[in-house]
């Protein structure tokens, strides 16, 4: 199922069977195609239909995974505050008012349960999403790459340009990196993602445009026509 | 008259000319500083397309079978609340 715009879901349980298109699941029949609205998926789970949560989540996955992985940097945990996330959101659907779209209430579960493991294991090297001292307030220089040459989407199908972008996304600090996962990936607004990262507009805004420039600064030097570490000689 | 804006300032406004959050007179001046300077042209193009790169679903694989497992692990749970 994917999510569309405006608050419709995509139901195809047929194909969803368990995984996702983008996991390598082929494409839907009209026939077991159907959209219905998130408040409608949340009435059928309020009323015992618990097939429907999923239905709500599913399309969320992409994003709260990439964004607990921001702040844990690692698949693992990330996976399992996913599904720590997934499972409170269920036990506290009844507090969910619908003034947010159900996907940025689960983006912001997921931060806090990912932000408390942070807490938890690793407190000598927490280091906090908030606005505390921000070492990024000046200017950012970008590098300047005069032989940059357009990526391709299509060149996404190579695996080495893929794992170059997850290099790059990785190497960024983590205060940034999850503004960027939340904003361009996630495509939350400036005022949803201040309001998940208790920040304000303006930082949101300053960081992301850190973020972008550090992505475009990460990828560039590796670009070689083959994205590997190294750039050959001239 | 468009207003003259100086590198250091398209490179501030950057990301709101992407989001196209600035006004039409800052969105003008930066169009004009553009049109002859090839740093920041040459800055914006990289950031948009690493940009295009990364919305791209195809860009961050997930772990195979997470939706598998996330669906699992809710089913269990849905099956011990039952009980």
């Amino acid at each position: 199922m994917e999510k569309v715009s405006g608050g419709f879901y995509w139901i195809d349980r047929e194909v969803d069977g368990l995984d996702s298109p983008a996991a390598g699941g082929s494409m839907a029949s009209p026939a077991t195609e159907l959209y219905v609205s998130e408040a409608t998926l949340l009435e059928r789970v309020r009323q015992g239909d618990c097939e429907a949560f999923y239905d709500l989540v599913h399309p969320c996955e992409r994003g709260i995974f990439l964004a607990a992985l921001a702040v844990l940097n690692n698949e693992a945990d990330a996976e399992e505050v996913v599904q720590e996330a997934i499972l409170k959101a269920f036990k506290n659907l009844a507090r969910f008012r619908q003034q947010a779209k159900f996907s940025t209430w689960l983006t912001q579960i997921t931060i806090n349960e990912a932000l408390m493991r942070v807490r938890r294991d690793r407190k000598h090297l927490f280091e906090s999403l908030d606005e505390g001292r921000d070492s990024d307030n000046g200017v950012y220089a970008p590098r300047e790459f005069p032989d940059w040459r357009e990526i391709p989407s299509s060149a996404l199908q190579r695996k080495e340009l893929r794992q170059a972008l997850l290099r790059a996304l990785t190497s960024l600090p983590p205060k940034l990196k999850i503004v960027l996962v939340l904003r361009d990936i996630q495509s939350l607004s400036t005022a949803e993602t201040a309001a998940s990262l208790n920040i304000t507009e303006a930082t949101v805004k300053t960081r992301l445009l850190r973020a972008r420039l550090q992505m475009r600064d990460a990828l560039a030097p590796q670009f070689d026509g083959r994205w590997s570490r190294v750039r050959p000689k001239a | 008259v468009a207003m003259s804006i100086a590198c250091e300032e398209v490179l501030q406004e950057l990301s709101n000319y992407i989001d196209d959050e600035i006004s039409p007179e800052l969105r003008e001046g930066i169009e004009q500083h553009l049109s002859w300077c090839r740093n920041c042209t040459i800055t914006l193009d990289g950031t948009r397309n690493v940009l295009r790169l990364i919305c791209d679903q195809r860009a961050f694989e997930l772990p195979e079978g997470l939706s598998k497992r996330l669906y699992s692990k809710l089913q269990r749970h849905l099956a011990v609340q039952a009980r």
